[in-house]
């Protein structure tokens, strides 16, 4: 990682590598913004490497850039390119190929919210240590939902691929099959649950690459679409909203959920769309750029299950 | 004062005869200040709720009136808030937070009668620190984990018991005649001094902010502010998670004929927190609106109170989604550099 980075700015083949470096906290690592060889000597690649790092590609107009991404981040980039938001020969994609994210919210519960002052990225997982306990945790354990069933650790495009490919998991839709299961009535009390906790605070928003609009409709003043209190109803309308904004688009990153700093459980709504894409139209998102949009095609024989008596 | 642990729920119940009483609860992995649920004597005893208290004082959203049209006039209404409330199991940070939100509020230019409101209504029962996290610095900003500024009680758990220190008039009245509560001795306080000097050596050390205001008053324009922000997202987690944030928003939600005025927290973070009318936005991008909520709290909120308006309650640091670390900005700003 550090070499290929080293690399590129050596030979002015970009300006700036956006990619990881350790953060502050254990189990933190950040995104971190390269513009010399010495600086990307910080560079670093773990299970720890939560953030989806195209969101900045948009932010960057003069900038040749190197940008690091995992096997979910570049089907991201992907999207954007499909959809005429960057254009390709400005970006040297660094592809890292992923074996799945560590959601730090399990590793909190398997320690019962107590404070991890210590951690360590081993070969199987991670050992955190807090005052009076360490724990060997496995990666599998505390795997991000989204990364279950990642057929796509590998990058499915890239300039550079740092490390050896990784195989595909299985397709692994269990969280939301289970909760199809469930009776309506529990399924809302879930999502009046975890809306309730919202606080509108966008961070699942701005984290998003492919939730770029220049005036998102929460923002919209004239006319003003939903109340700007965080009441559970208005929480709704804009998860439901932003939901549907990218239904066909949405890439599984995952980032956004892990980016909630009140742990709103935003993939049972992505994940559930995602689902429904593959399954009534056997789309998936992100896998090449050429590959036309699901909500733009349209095709007679698509299903109308949905359509009263279709 | 003391109180035995097993008299708390007793106590926490006598209250609600006349008080709403809130206390800090954490479930499912998420934590924040709630209504107590009578005969439970349950408190979460961790340290920092994920969310402050600061809504108890100053709400996310609230109805400052309402109108409605008629054949004869406006009819309006101006809505407060008077319920009277115990917040229970306060940590000193927060307390110090709601400090800092009464000279906002309560200075003598602008009285706010809604916060007022609240804030005249409140009692603040503190619980002192007896293990500060890594995250938590309010050594670094004049507070401390066993600090009494702004509450009317302070608790200090010595086991089976809890000292309790008396502080203002208002805590006094809450306790004054209730049975639970007898004298506290000379070996309690010396128990007490103890702990607080156990907590305190658990802190991590204090930064050196004494050189900060300076290098605020001329760095306006310096290449610092190109790069400390960079990896921010924009979002206001760290701005609503702040019990000390107290910027916020109006506005109208109509239906027909009638309509209500509405006040919501806004962040600096946002794109909107100063777009005019016109379309000009004198804070376009994210460096302006990061320098900002730096400039706010260590500069501009010191020329107008004395104080930096930051408890050290870490939450911030926490929460950020891309783990940009103020105590590691701060640095940064009076080292001159970026990293
Ligand atoms: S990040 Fe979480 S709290 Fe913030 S708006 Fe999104 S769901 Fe709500
Ligand atoms: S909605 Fe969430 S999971 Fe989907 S692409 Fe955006 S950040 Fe990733
Ligand atoms: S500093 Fe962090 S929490 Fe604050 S606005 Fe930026 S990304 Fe959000
Ligand atoms: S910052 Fe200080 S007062 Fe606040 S929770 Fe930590 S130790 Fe307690």
């Amino acid at each position: 990682m550090r070499q290929a980075a080293r690399r590129l700015l050596e030979e002015n083949t970009v300006n700036l590598v956006i990619g990881y470096a350790w953060g502050t906290l254990p189990l933190r690592t950040a995104p971190f913004f390269a513009r010399t060889p010495a600086e990307a000597d910080r560079l670093v690649y773990n299970s720890l490497c939560e953030n989806n790092l195209v969101k900045y590609l948009l932010r960057y107009s003069k900038e040749k850039l190197g940008l690091v991404v995992k096997g979910c981040d570049a089907r991201s980039l992907v999207v954007l390119l499909r959809e005429n938001q960057v254009q390709r020969d400005r970006v040297h994609i660094i592809g890292v190929p992923c074996t799945g994210v560590i959601d730090r919210r399990k590793v909190m519960e398997l320690v019962d919210g107590q404070e991890v002052t210590g951690a360590e990225v081993t070969v199987e997982g991670i050992v955190v240590r807090g005052e009076g306990f360490e724990k060997d945790i496995k990666t599998d354990e505390v795997l991000c939902v989204s990364c279950r069933g990642c057929k796509y650790g590998t990058p499915v495009l890239y300039d550079t691929l740092v490390g050896e490919e990784v195989r595909a998991r299985e397709e692994n839709f269990g969280d939301i099959r289970a909760f199809e299961a469930l009776p309506p009535s529990e399924r809302e009390a879930y999502f009046a649950q975890e809306m309730a906790k919202c606080i509108r605070c966008y961070a699942c928003r701005n984290v998003c690459p492919l939730c770029y609009c220049t005036e998102c409709f929460v923002d919209s003043s004239r006319p003003q679409w939903l109340s700007r209190r965080p009441a559970t109803a208005d929480n709704f309308f804009f998860h439901l909203g932003r939901a549907y904004h990218l239904a066909g688009r949405c890439v599984d990153c995952g980032a956004c959920a892990r980016a909630c700093p009140v742990g709103v459980d935003l993939m049972k709504l992505n994940r559930k769309l995602i689902k429904d894409a593959k399954d009534l139209f056997g789309y998936e998102a992100g896998l090449d750029p050429g590959q036309p949009s699901l909500l733009s095609t349209f095709d007679p024989n698509d299903p109308e299950r949905f359509i009263l008596g279709g | 004062m003391i109180i035995r642990k097993a008299a708390v729920a007793k106590f926490l119940d006598g209250l609600l005869k006349e008080y709403a009483v809130y206390i800090p609860r954490r479930r499912e992995g998420y934590s924040e200040y709630t209504p107590l649920d009578p005969g439970s004597g349950y408190f979460w005893q961790g340290l920092n709720t994920q969310k402050p208290p600061k809504e108890l004082l100053f709400p996310h959203g609230e109805t400052l009136y309402s109108y409605r049209l008629r054949s004869d006039g406006v009819e309006l209404r101006t809505h407060f808030d008077e319920e009277k409330r115990v917040l229970f199991g306060i940590r000193p940070c927060d307390a110090k937070g709601f400090c800092y939100l009464d000279r906002v509020f309560t200075r003598q230019d602008y009285q706010d009668v809604y916060y007022q409101t609240r804030r005249n209504n409140t009692v603040l029962i503190g619980l002192a620190c007896l293990a500060p996290t890594t995250t938590c610095f309010c050594t670094s900003l004049g507070g401390g984990p066993f600090d009494t500024e702004g509450l009317d009680l302070l608790w200090v758990d010595l086991g089976e018991r809890y000292a309790v220190r008396v502080l203002a008039p208002k805590g006094e009245a809450l306790i004054k005649g209730r049975p639970e509560f007898v004298p506290a001795g000379e070996a309690d306080w010396q128990a007490v001094r103890e702990l607080e000097g156990g907590a305190l050596g658990k802190m991590a050390p204090v930064l050196d902010l004494s050189g900060l205001k300076k290098r605020l008053d001329e760095n306006y324009s310096d290449s610092v502010w190109d790069r400390v922000f960079e990896k921010c997202i924009g979002c206001a987690a760290c701005t609503y998670l702040c019990p000390t944030c107290h910027c916020f928003d109006l506005s109208y939600e109509v239906e027909g004929s009638q309509g209500l005025c509405v006040r919501t927290w806004d962040s600096c973070a946002f794109p909107l927190f100063t777009l005019h009318a016109s379309g000009h936005n004198p804070r376009p991008t994210g460096k302006e609106r990061f320098r900002q909520r730096v400039m706010h709290k260590f500069r501009y909120f010191v020329e107008n109170w004395g104080v930096m308006s930051c408890v050290g309650c870490g939450r911030c640091i926490i929460h950020c989604p891309v783990n940009l670390d103020i105590r590691d900005v701060l640095r940064q700003i009076i080292a001159g550099v970026s990293a």
